[in-house]
């Protein structure tokens, strides 16, 4: 497939949003001692991040204008389901940081918004893991992978607030977790790319076409300059910079804020929990470029020959 | 939660709706179709014309022209000399009778019609995010570059009920522009119909079965014709 960079940016930014509710909402449950201006800031910073990410995934749309539309299939098609599930997360979040500002007292708040971060994760993942003959894509290890990748710049993303802003109790119960989850995301990844690395394609020439002769191939696509065919599911990038990529973000993504993260409770000081943070966001914006690049649409096998 | 969620990731085949009465299709005899493109510029022609608007030609006259089609025509060749052929293959909708790409449609906009099984996009409802065409193995969805919507073959849709068409012409315009007859249309549900027969008789077969998604429009594979005996 061809990344859009529209749907890279909305699903990572999402991601670490939800993380970062979801820590939020697991220290305000377990009454970590935290200060309210603190949480409301977070939760302010939580949506701003999703509003951003709602205005990137526009991009991904030719008729933006018509993008209300897209609550009604809720019973058949995932995509629907992530349009109701994160306008309503959302809301969940800012009305969070409202009864956060106003005093009100309700508890129900941060579990509802852990209800609709988990569910807000099912909806994304599942867009990629239902098309079943996108074979990279089909797999239990997409869902796993959009959550822990998410919980993962969540957490790192809590720690380098809880550090800038002197939350030592939010600090020092997050850290050990961000770091845990870390590994985890990367070694997930791993196994992903791993599996990917040995899928054998269901699909050939021969079942594309019907012609069963071992020697076949394709002399024309029946067009010179391309189509939606050609652009939309074909990168056309070299597979050494797709493994740079892979490289790239395997350290930038994983390996290093893990190490950061140790780095940052051996030291105690500020800087390796904000360099863990502004190392992990190009790397896992690299990481989902990749997952989509990664995708070996079959319907590529009719788009091989110029001519 | 665990096995419904391994449910929804692999294990099952997609569910199999109820068999419609009724499911026009496209009969493609690979056998004679000669690659001359007819049907794509009669198609081209026909539903750029219509009320749904025009198909995009994006740099028309330049140096790389792209546009939007509903069908092309592609060729291969197959086999080692000297035993080779070459294939030309039109490619469009398949109509599937499970079509991934219409449960995954946000907003409605993809269906299937159950009076006749064409499935069609409702231009009006499409927001263009272009999930039906990820979720089609087939690459048979265009995104139309000027109008921003997902374009697919309608069967002629506007063709084949036409009030105002001669009785002969209501056929999807590619079927009529076929130079060699490489191209039946008709229903497939109907066992006396020309295209249920012509799949019978002449071994028609569906693209990319592994994906069980049930395409009604078939192909007629090629007959080797033995070659006449010296004298014969």
């Amino acid at each position: 497939m061809n990344p859009a960079w529209s749907v890279v940016l909305f699903t990572t930014l999402a991601g670490a949003a939800q993380g970062l509710v979801v820590t939020l909402a697991l220290a305000e449950l377990a009454a970590l001692p935290m200060s309210t201006t603190f949480l409301a800031d977070a939760l302010a910073l939580a949506v701003g991040v999703l509003v951003a990410a709602l205005v990137a995934s526009s991009f991904h749309l030719g008729r933006p204008a018509r993008a209300w539309r897209a609550v009604s299939m809720w019973r058949t098609s995932w995509l629907s389901r992530e349009v109701i599930v994160l306008p309503v997360f959302i809301g969940v979040c800012a009305l969070w940081w409202l009864a956060l500002r106003q005093g009100w007292d309700l508890p129900w708040l941060p579990v509802a918004a852990l209800v609709f971060a988990a569910a807000l994760w099912l909806c994304t993942a599942m867009i990629y893991a239902c098309i079943r003959f996108i074979q990279e894509w089909a797999q239990p290890l997409t869902l796993v992978n959009f959550t822990l990748i998410g919980m993962s710049s969540g957490l790192v993303l809590a720690c380098a607030l809880a550090a800038l802003a002197g939350q030592r109790a939010l600090l020092l119960a997050a850290a050990p977790i961000a770091l845990v989850l870390t590994v985890a995301a990367g070694v997930t990844r791993i196994a992903a790319l791993s599996r990917n690395a040995r899928l054998r394609p269901k699909s050939s020439l021969q079942s594309a076409t019907g012609i069963h002769s071992p020697n076949l191939k394709q002399m024309s696509m029946g067009m010179s300059a391309g189509a939606f065919n050609t652009r939309e599911f074909f990168h056309r990038r070299t597979p050494a910079l797709l493994r740079q990529v892979k490289n790239a973000f395997l350290l930038l993504g994983f390996a290093l804020p893990a190490l950061l993260l140790i780095c940052g409770l051996a030291t105690e000081s500020l800087w390796p929990w904000l360099l863990a943070l502004a190392l992990q966001v190009p790397g896992l914006i690299a990481e989902r470029w990749y997952f989509l690049a990664q995708a070996n649409h079959p319907q590529n096998l009719y788009y091989q020959s110029v001519a | 939660m665990i096995a419904w969620l391994r449910k929804l990731l692999q294990g099952e085949e997609p569910p199999q709706p109820d068999t419609l009465a009724k499911q026009l299709a496209l009969v493609i005899d690979l056998n004679v179709c000669v690659g001359c493109h007819a049907c794509v510029t009669s198609c081209k022609q026909w539903n750029t014309s219509g009320s749904a608007g025009p198909l995009a030609d994006v740099d028309a006259y330049g140096a790389s022209p792209t546009g939007t089609f509903f069908n092309r025509v592609q060729t291969y060749e197959a086999g080692h000399y000297p035993d080779t052929q070459t294939v030309h293959f039109p490619k469009s909708c398949l109509h599937c009778e499970d079509p991934p790409c219409v449960p995954v449609c946000p907003t409605g906009a993809s269906y299937k019609r159950k009076s006749d099984g064409i499935v069609l996009v409702d231009y009006d409802k499409c927001i263009g995010c272009k999930y039906c065409a990820w979720a089609c193995p087939y690459g048979a969805r265009e995104l139309d570059e000027a109008r921003q919507v997902m374009t697919k073959c309608t069967l002629c849709v506007d063709r084949i009920y036409s009030d105002t068409l001669p009785p002969e012409e209501r056929k999807p315009a590619c079927v009529m522009a076929c130079p060699t007859g490489a191209r039946l249309f008709g229903d497939v549900k109907d066992p006396d119909s020309e295209v249920s027969m012509a799949i019978r008789e002449r071994g028609g077969y569906a693209l990319m079965p592994e994906w069980h998604t049930r395409p009604a429009n078939q192909y007629l594979p090629r007959q080797v014709t033995p070659a006449a005996e010296d004298g014969a």
